[in-house]
């Protein structure tokens, strides 16, 4: 676990933070570099990821705008094309979908259909709310969607030590990056260093080792399956938690080759499972497994409904620990009888603060 | 102020808009063998519009032109052989058989690439617009639309972010009166174009006649306002498509406009017009050798090589 030991004498610090860091290191390293989008450079700056890079970077480098999302994101593309390296940041996911035409239809074709005579190196700031409220149109993971399409990278770093590495190599990437943030995995603290370090896309992390089920946990859903499988190790049940970081390109591979061993494999995301990210990396293991044993394959994700504020039907909206171990129990146990954590014992870690938060955002 | 027009502009100026009629007219008697592999929109009766606008440009000024892109492409000195090649599908065009005529594409005339979607490459402009009022070395960009495009959102947007930070974008309209078979009057609720877009304080301008001389001198006075730091300017130029909105033929007994309507504009076409303040002897060595670059570059485009099939994948990507 990357927060249970420093990493090349890091220290504690939220994914928050390292957002913020990995940014201001990058401009400081590449006057190209330029933050923009709707409360930049408020005094909430993103729940504090632009915290302080106006006043350290000027106006012209670190700009709010209109809301205008669609003219903004063509305006981040003829930025990239004329040779800057634009970060358009939204504070919710669901507004990308005022981007779209910018990023499926320009974007993401731009180098290809003008062969190779333009590069867009975007990247795309958006953040997955989670919580009190945030309902239907401040919760949707629609990671999915972008990477549906060639020619855009999607990321999804769980964990304040691959935030601060995979927005370096996001920037200093030339292509558009869809960089999916969670609101909870905000305050959550990681051992991060101070130099700064890109991690390389399309290469997942195996975060624990097990021999009877793999789980995969995408963006904040990585947390709910590490603590899952610290209740399965409890009833002797040993999963392999996988962490994919990036989404496209994805390190199918990594997980296929794990699920092989273990024969079982359930993928769990932040994000509906209809056509996702759960459902691609099932049947790109499927596809490389070859058919040579079979694997069981699950996958959990939203309910297949709309996010609704009260918490009652929220809490159901969601997969969490007891769920997720259940689910990875009857997988691993198939003669056994149903086995669900105690509901105190679910919460998301004895040693983490909860990280639910109370509004207003 | 009148910006002067000596016989070197004249010849030019003729120069340009013939190639473009020509070459787009060889296009069309070359379509129906289908060795074209790209649907072709036509800008045969627009061409003032472009190479008045671009005959007062900077090398390393910026254009970012529509999926009707032909014109502005060869106006700002976008290279034939390499938009033939591309039409045909080859490894030489100018987007390596990957774009087709709806984007053509030329980064060293500074031609970004043209879009399909209309009024995607609105913004784009501005973005590019925002690069160079940071270098601060006096460079415009200039975003070509229809009057379709300002029927988009985006286009909105743009005029207030570009307004807002005073960029140094020219914003050319080119009004045809139809989107692809949809007439104007279909679509807009006023005809005040030009009072929306001052709306945003943004000076705006209407060019009724499609005079190549007056497009010219009104483009010159825009962009020196724009290298002085005043921010964009507005031209609404109205013109007149004369083929049908994509393919090599007319669609005149189609019965949404009327072939009546085609020779008003016929009657005073930019190409006639400035071909005739040429001397015959001028003007004959200018088709000529016309004649022979247009033979010239559809050889080049007939004998050029396919893309590898590797290229498939190439440039999904960039390195």
């Amino acid at each position: 676990m990357l927060n249970d030991r420093p990493h090349n004498g890091g220290r504690l610090l939220r994914y928050v933070d390292a957002l913020r860091e990995a940014v201001a290191q990058e401009m400081e390293r590449d006057p190209r570099v330029f933050v923009f989008g709707l409360d930049v450079d408020d005094h909430k700056a993103i729940q504090g990821s632009t915290l302080g890079l106006q006043a350290q970077f000027g106006r012209d480098r670190v700009f709010n705008t209109p809301l205008s999302e669609d003219a903004m994101t063509g305006v981040g593309i003829g930025a990239a094309m004329a040779g800057l390296r634009p970060i358009h940041v939204h504070i919710r996911m669901d507004f990308l979908m005022l981007c779209m035409n910018q990023l499926v239809n320009m974007a993401a074709k731009a180098h290809y259909m003008y062969g190779g005579a333009f590069r867009i190196p975007l990247v795309v700031r958006s953040m997955i709310g989670k919580s009190w409220g945030q309902g239907a149109q401040h919760s949707q993971g629609l990671h999915a969607m972008f990477m549906h399409v060639p020619g855009l990278k999607v990321v999804a770093p769980s964990n304040a030590y691959d935030a601060k590495g995979c927005m370096i190599a996001a920037i200093r990437d030339d292509n558009p990056v869809i960089f999916v943030e969670h609101r909870l995995l905000y305050p959550m603290e990681a051992y991060v260093p101070e130099a700064p370090y890109a991690v390389e896309f399309g290469r997942a992390r195996v975060c624990t080792r097990g021999n009877d089920i793999t789980i995969v946990g995408i963006s904040n859903m990585l947390i709910e399956c590490l603590r899952a499988q610290e209740l399965l190790s409890e009833e002797g049940v040993h999963a392999e938690v996988i962490d994919p970081i990036s989404l496209t390109p994805l390190d199918a591979a990594t997980i296929a080759e794990s699920a092989i061993r273990t024969g079982r494999l359930l993928v769990v995301d932040t994000a509906w499972t209809a056509c996702g990210a759960s459902a691609e990396i099932l049947a790109r293991v499927a596809e490389a497994a070859g058919g040579d044993r079979p694997i069981a394959m699950a996958r959990m994700g939203f309910a297949p409904t709309t996010c609704p504020p009260s918490p009652v039907l929220e809490a159901e909206f969601y997969p969490n620990p007891a769920t997720i171990a259940a689910k990875a129990y009857s997988m691993a146990r198939q003669d056994a009888p149903a086995w669900t954590p105690k509901p105190e014992r679910a919460a998301l870690s004895r040693d983490r603060p909860d990280v639910r938060f109370r509004g207003p955002f | 102020m009148n910006t002067p027009c000596t016989a070197e502009d004249l010849v030019r100026i003729y120069g340009k808009l013939r190639l473009i009629r020509r070459a787009e007219e060889e296009i069309a008697n070359v379509y129906p063998t289908d060795k074209i592999k790209s649907p072709v929109h036509l800008s045969i009766g627009q061409e003032a519009v472009s190479v008045g606008v671009c005959d007062v440009l900077r090398p390393d000024d910026v254009i970012a032109p529509t999926y009707r892109c032909h014109a502005a492409y060869l106006a700002k000195g976008g290279d034939l052989n390499a938009m033939l090649a591309e039409l045909y599908g080859k490894d030489a065009g100018c987007a390596r058989g990957k774009g087709g005529s709806m984007h053509l594409v030329d980064p060293r005339n500074y031609i970004l690439g043209a879009s399909a979607v209309v009024g995607t490459t609105i913004p784009i402009a501005a973005g590019y617009a925002l690069a160079l009022k940071r270098e601060g070395r006096g460079r415009a960009v200039v975003a070509f639309f229809g009057d379709g495009g300002t029927e988009e959102g985006v286009f909105y947007e743009t005029l207030n972010f570009a307004a807002l930070h005073r960029l140094p974008a020219l914003f050319v309209c080119e009004n045809n009166f139809y989107a692809i078979h949809t007439p104007i009057e279909k679509r807009w609720a006023t005809r005040q174009l030009c009072e929306r877009v001052r709306s945003f304080g943004i000076p705006a301008r209407l060019i009724e006649n499609s005079d190549v001389f007056e497009i010219r001198q009104h483009a010159a006075e825009s962009i020196a306002a724009i290298r002085s730091g005043n921010g964009p300017v507005f031209l609404e130029i109205h013109t007149y498509r004369w083929r049908e909105h994509v393919g090599p033929g007319e669609d005149y007994d189609a019965g949404y406009r009327s072939r009546d309507e085609l020779r008003r504009w016929q009657d005073h076409d930019p190409v006639a017009v400035v071909g005739a303040l040429l001397d015959p002897s001028v003007r004959e060595k200018i088709d000529s050798d016309i004649e022979a670059s247009i033979a010239a570059a559809f050889r080049f485009a007939e004998d050029a090589a396919w893309p590898a099939s590797g290229e498939l994948f190439a440039h999904v990507y960039a390195d």
